[in-house]
């Protein structure tokens, strides 16, 4: 989507961008296509949810979980870092959806965060270890099923199935890598208007309630379990708090979806 | 004038059709009807140029760094590897099924024959679906030929099982009296007049896997369609998938080039008057009941175990509130919509080139006939990222519009509109034409109230196939649906994807109930005549 934003340019008909992932929003905005934040709306979500450059907001976050199947993985055998996962003893024991935004989304966070270098071994090590599956929820089905130890996924999927029938994740539990490592990234679902919108007045409005105690208490009780991010506003209970996750500080407005894009292409794996 | 018997030499008549006929010169040809097939062909022939041109935009250094790679290879492996398994064994079970039916005494054939044909009305990623739900381990190279064999089968069946049923004792009864045993009159006779419809039948599975985008993504097995479609979501159309969209083109126009040499000279030849006589049944006997295990377990492993499952969860749909009638009822009306344009498209542009061809024969006439059919073997994919990138690039009105859509159903399915037409002119002579102009009626008028209508249930049933293709098309319509449209097949894409697949049901069963018309025309149109 953020890809078509750009391509319509100021043509665009749209006038409010919502991402699930941070990386679209910060290409959309790399390209002067969105409209100044309303500094009422930025007060609204705390300043370390925000990206540098104040440009768009976060109106949702995720994190970065290992959903994995106790009886084929015990708790003693947990990878201590995401990245331990592309060493060869993790060959054909993790899945993962590589070709979803979600994914890249994280890869973008540890490009960020570990360095080109670092990210390109750990993809080849990717390429080489994991089972690439069609999404999130297919990865953690499989991890269900007992097809594959461990996976890589979105905390909410789990959360979700978890406060619903369980059939897609009774047999798994979740880690949390913890101790700021890329395998703790928590990713931004961001809100902004667009330069080019013809009811530029409405869209704020819109933007503000989002991220408004009002607008992000329909988030919390939506069930969709992902983390609320307005200040004071307190999210899901089942969910642990954003702040005991010891998420990597990453800058939101670094992440660069299309150099992921680069070297996922060229370890092979897209 | 030289008599025209030679032309209606039956259905095998392509070849004598495109032989032209220099006593017909007198006609001076339109040239708004010459224009009008040229735009037309040209429409066909533009994806494929925008998409060698974009991936050479990239410049020759980063499209070989972008080509040659291992990435590619894996593709190219998986790809050849998928067709080199499952169209022996769709022409397997095709010829077998077919043989089976028309060519011995098992009973109930009448039934066999609509039965076996279904498959044709169930889009395989529905049943791929259907079958990912009941077995979800059900994955990569074993589960794709598993689930497209017995999706793409009648493909091969059709044409076979069409003329297994014309063949005529004649044929056998001269090769048993020079001496051939019958199998050896098996070998020389059946097979070889089999061999073009085979050829045909297993050329279209062919192409078919080559496009095919949901079974593979649902059966985790990676392939150039699957690969395009995860370049298109992260970088749009950028030079990674146009190069690899390029490979795929290049691909099935080598099906194409692959199929004269498999299709075989064999011409069947008549010499004199006489009825032909339906050929002895063979029996049976003890091989009944095994001959009646296999065909209801390929029936029951095609037919009934994908609808079946449809069913059920269409019925958990239903008692847990979970249909959503007004997405299903929006769903729909866009289907329809956007097939019947398509549909009224497609007859509409195909009509100058066949035409043409049937009225002005000429070396054009049949170039452009040619190049028709070579947008059979294009991807859905294919097109679909092409009309994209010239959307985007040079036609920004027509961009994100249900008209850009509508050209590539267009596109896509010209070649099923074109056939139709074709064999409906046939049933309109020069000869009539010749006439009713002499007796002082316009060419319009001409055209008006002595060809269409004998020609009308031909273009009908065209409109008809394109009409059904464009409501189980995915791939294209993934590309082209303006933002906020759903089709019955991307909706049900949306829903599937994520694995839900109760929510899937209600598309699936409409899409299915739209598409069993189709099946049973065809039955009646191809299988009931003698």
């Amino acid at each position: 989507m953020g890809h078509q934003l750009v391509a319509e340019g100021s043509a665009s008909p749209a006038d409010v961008f919502l991402t699930e992932n941070s990386p679209a929003m910060t290409l959309v905005e790399r390209n002067n296509l969105l409209a100044p934040l309303d500094e009422a709306t930025r007060r609204q979500v705390p300043a370390n949810l925000m990206p540098s450059s104040k440009a768009w907001t976060a109106i949702a976050a995720r994190s970065t979980v290992l959903v994995y199947n106790p009886s084929k993985l015990p708790k003693a055998d947990l990878p201590k870092s995401l990245m331990d996962l592309a060493a060869p003893q993790w060959k054909d024991r993790w899945a993962c959806a590589p070709g979803g935004a979600d994914f890249q989304a994280i890869v973008a966070g540890m490009l960020a965060g570990q360095g080109e270098q670092k990210t390109k071994d750990w993809l080849q090590g990717l390429k080489a270890n994991a089972r690439a599956l069609q999404n999130n929820i297919a990865t953690m089905k499989a991890v269900n099923a007992g097809e594959i130890p461990c996976g890589v996924i979105y905390h909410y999927y789990w959360y979700r199935d978890q406060a619903g029938t369980k059939e897609g994740s009774g047999n798994t539990a979740l880690h949390y890598f913890r101790n700021r490592d890329p395998g703790a990234f928590v990713s931004l679902s961001g809100g902004a208007v667009l330069a080019g919108s013809k009811k530029p007045a409405e869209a704020r409005k819109f933007l503000a309630y989002i991220t408004s105690p009002a607008g992000q208490k329909v988030l919390v009780d939506s069930q969709s379990m992902e983390y609320a991010v307005g200040t004071g506003v307190a999210s899901a209970p089942a969910l642990p708090p954003l702040t005991t996750l010891q998420a990597p500080a990453v800058d939101p407005f670094t992440l660069s979806s299309d150099k992921v894009s680069t070297l996922m292409t060229d370890a092979g794996i897209l | 004038m030289p008599a025209s018997s030679e032309a209606d030499v039956g259905s095998d008549a392509s070849d004598a059709d495109l032989e032209p006929v220099r006593a017909r010169r007198s006609a001076r040809t339109p040239w708004l009807i010459t224009m009008a097939a040229i735009l037309v062909a040209a429409l066909v022939v533009a994806p494929v140029l925008v998409v060698f041109g974009q991936a050479m935009a990239a410049g020759a250094a980063e499209a070989s760094r972008l080509l040659f790679r291992p990435r590619t290879a894996e593709l190219l492996t998986n790809t050849v590897l998928l067709v080199a398994i499952t169209v022996p064994v769709t022409v397997v079970l095709g010829c077998g099924a077919a043989w089976l039916v028309e060519r011995t005494t098992v009973p109930g054939a009448s039934l066999w024959r609509t039965l076996l044909l279904i498959p044709l009305a169930i889009p395989a990623f529905v049943s791929s679906y259907a079958w990912t739900s009941m077995l979800p381990s059900l994955h990569g190279l074993g589960g794709a030929v598993f689930v497209t064999a017995l999706a793409y089968y009648p493909f091969v069946f059709l044409p076979a099982a069409a003329l297994l049923r014309a063949l005529d004792q004649g044929h056998l009864d001269a090769a048993r009296s020079l001496g051939l045993s019958g199998v050896g009159a098996m070998l020389r006779v059946v097979i070889p007049l089999q061999r073009p419809a085979v050829a045909g039948g297993a050329l279209l599975v062919a192409l078919h896997l080559l496009a095919e985008f949901g079974v593979l993504q649902m059966m985790q097995y990676p392939t150039f369609t699957t690969a395009i479609l995860q370049q298109f979501a992260v970088g749009f159309s950028n030079a990674a998938g146009s190069l690899l969209a390029a490979v795929l083109v290049l691909l099935c126009l080598g099906m194409l080039a692959l199929e004269v040499p498999l299709r075989g000279r064999a011409r069947i030849a008549r010499l004199g008057p006489g009825a032909g006589q339906r050929p002895v049944a063979h029996r049976l006997g003890g091989w009944t009941l095994p001959a009646l295990g296999a065909l209801a377990v390929l029936a029951g492993l095609a037919v009934m175990v994908p609808t079946g499952i449809v069913l059920r969860w269409l019925m958990r749909a239903i008692n847990s509130g979970a249909v959503e009638a007004g997405s299903l009822l929006a769903a729909t009306g866009s289907t329809l919509g956007l097939a019947v344009l398509a549909g009224l498209a497609a007859t509409l542009a195909a009509l100058p080139g066949a035409w043409l061809l049937h009225r002005y024969p000429s070396r054009l006439a049949i170039g452009l006939e040619r190049l028709t059919y070579i947008a059979s073997a294009l991807p859905g994919v294919v097109i679909g990222l092409a009309l994209v990138t010239l959307a985007v690039h040079w036609a920004r009105p027509v961009y994100q519009t249900a008209g850009l859509a509508v050209a590539a159903y267009t596109v896509l399915f010209l070649p099923r509109a074109m056939v139709a037409w074709r064999s409906g002119l046939a049933a309109a002579p020069t000869e009539l034409i010749e006439a009713s102009r002499s007796l002082g009626v316009s060419g319009s008028g001409t055209f008006a109230r002595v060809v269409l209508p004998l020609v009308l249930p031909s273009a009908l049933a065209g409109f008809v196939l394109v009409f059904l293709a464009t409501v189980t098309e995915l791939t294209a319509t993934l590309l082209l649906a303006p933002t906020g449209t759903e089709t019955l097949a991307t909706a049900f894409w949306s829903a599937s994807d994520q694995l839900d697949y109760v929510a899937s049901a209600p598309y699936a069963a409409a899409m299915i109930a739209l598409s069993i018309p189709l099946t049973l025309l065809l039955r009646r149109q191809i299988l009931d005549q003698r």
